[in-house]
């Protein structure tokens, strides 16, 4: 309704809520509280300062950053380089009968291969450097792109197409004008969790015989019984997940403004 | 105003002719043979029983369906398919709801990103009164508002056929009675010839020149009644209301003869 004040019209000053830290002081207050009270060891669950410390001496030996950035580099590239794939092959699929019935059911049973699976074939083929890790990235980030863009196009509704046929728009341009733009919520759900099995790929990746990464020092602290650096990694996921996640929300926000859905009134 | 001139020499009106239209849904018949003449700028209502293939008949004209026997002509030109000259507005808006209301409207126009066209965009949107909105986005407008502006879009590429499927029927008593007379407003300056489907008979009684009723499937033409009184009219006109009553009783008639076998 036009009576409703948009975010536009009347900007909203609001003080940042507490609400989202709630949880995580928390699990921090048991963290800590949990080792005073000796439900665990130090050796199994370091404290807090202690992980502080040990991040902080990670640092100064430069390992820290060069693990961030190795990973990170791994992400970006491996989800940029499946999601392009997902993208051009899913809007071909998508609005290509015969090249869905073509490939569907080909790609429908790589997807019931176990990811894992391909990590050993891919150390053979393409040897232990970047292409293996990147590659396996890319395979996670695929398959929820595709999916989600090829359910997106085939759900568009069929009465915004008959408009676009009243006008005699052809088919290339009601796919460009109508069915790409109406399919772009469902891209976007793909994208999001096409990121978040990005990170999980990325640490499988470098179980397998890396020298970087967060992933490598997640099993390389497990071995040498670091429990401080493999809470240094972890944190470390957590934190880069959710900061990518938080822009890609950023961007899906910009990007469909005009949704007139529950998720769009509580962004705003 | 030189180029509101320009604008109104652009509109030639023509007629519309339906001969012999006969559509099957596999083995049922949905329309067993209709003939229609239109006259240029003359508007035309066509009611029936529910379920009669009224909406049918207008996604024929449409060219949204070009599977059916006859003849559908738009001047001396026949036409199936979707064809230029002819104008839509669904039961629903339709709108696009990542477009905003300009980018809506400019939709169907040829042309649609240069100027001229942004300046024919606005005036259709000053016709329908929905000129503040040009940037606002379907999910802000009400359910009259979007209708007006689904109006807007037909209008704008100045169609010389303007069909529309049971506009108003989603909205409000209120709504429709401004929205009907905003229809008339931009009809007398576009002048298109006019045919819309409603099971609203004293919306089909205000604003057509000739009621056509449709018997039940498959439709024929069962009657045709003339609405005489000059526009603008009154709605409480006794003619207009006598008429009503004419279409209920000829309507009553005929679903009791399928009823009645």
């Amino acid at each position: 309704m036009l009576e409703r004040p948009t975010a536009a019209v009347r900007p909203r000053r609001r003080l940042p809520s507490a609400l989202p830290w709630l949880l995580p002081v928390a699990i921090l207050a048991l963290w800590w509280g949990s080792i005073g009270l000796g439900v665990f060891a130090a050796y199994q669950l370091p404290p807090p300062p202690v992980v502080l410390d040990a991040a902080i001496a990670l640092a100064h030996r430069g390992l820290l950053w060069q693990d961030i950035v190795a990973t990170a580099m791994r992400v970006v590239a491996g989800f940029a380089i499946g999601t392009s794939a997902a993208i051009v092959l899913g809007t071909v699929t998508g609005l290509s009968r015969s090249v869905d019935r073509a490939v569907e059911p080909t790609l429908q049973a790589l997807r019931a291969v176990p990811t894992l699976a391909w990590a050993p074939l891919l150390l053979l083929w393409l040897g232990i450097d970047e292409p293996p890790k990147i590659t396996l990235v890319a395979i996670g980030a695929f398959f929820p792109v595709y999916v989600n863009l090829v359910a997106g196009i085939l759900g568009v509704d069929r009465k915004l197409i008959e408009v676009a046929r009243v006008y005699g728009l052809g088919r290339s341009a009601i796919a460009r004008r109508v069915v790409l733009p109406a399919s772009l919520p469902s891209l976007f759900t793909g994208l999001r969790l096409g990121l978040t099995q990005s990170w999980l790929f990325v640490v499988v990746a470098e179980f397998f015989g890396a020298s970087h990464g967060l992933g490598f020092r997640l099993t390389d602290s497990q071995q040498s019984s670091r429990v401080d650096l493999m809470f240094v990694a972890l944190v470390c996921l957590a934190v880069l997940g959710k900061a990518t996640d938080m822009v890609l929300r950023a961007v899906e926000a910009r990007a469909l403004r005009w949704r007139d859905v529950l998720g769009t009134e509580r962004a705003s | 105003m030189a180029r509101r001139a320009r604008h109104r020499a652009r509109i030639l009106s023509t007629p519309l002719r339906l001969a012999g239209i006969r559509k099957r849904y596999d083995a049922v018949s949905v329309i067993g043979g209709i003939d229609i003449d239109v006259a240029a700028s003359e508007i035309v209502a066509i009611v029936g029983p529910s379920g009669c293939g009224k909406s049918t008949l207008l996604r024929l004209i449409s060219g949204l369906d070009t599977e059916f026997d006859g003849h559908i002509s738009i001047g001396d030109r026949e036409v199936r398919g979707p064809d230029r000259a002819v104008g839509v507005v669904f039961q629903e808006p339709r709108l696009f709801p990542w477009l905003r209301l300009d980018r809506n409207i400019a939709f169907g126009l040829e042309d649609h990103d240069s100027d001229p066209a942004a300046a024919l965009v606005s005036e259709t949107l000053g016709v329908v009164g929905l000129a503040e909105f040009a940037h606002a986005l379907p999910k802000e407008l009400s359910g009259g508002m979007a209708q007006r502006a689904a109006l807007a879009r037909a209008l704008v590429t100045e169609p010389q056929v303007l069909l529309l499927d049971e506009p108003f029927s989603s909205l409000d008593a209120f709504t429709r009675m401004k929205l009907q007379d905003q229809l008339l407003a931009a009809w007398s300056r576009y002048r298109p010839t006019l045919v819309f489907v409603t099971h609203d008979l004293d919306e089909a009684v205000y604003l057509a020149d000739r009621v056509i009723l449709l018997s039940d499937r498959p439709a024929r033409v069962a009657d045709i009644l003339r609405v005489a009184p000059e526009r603008p009219r009154d709605r409480r006109d006794p003619t207009l209301l006598g008429l009503r009553v004419a279409l209920l009783e000829a309507l009553h008639l005929e679903r009791s003869s399928i009823v009645g076998g």
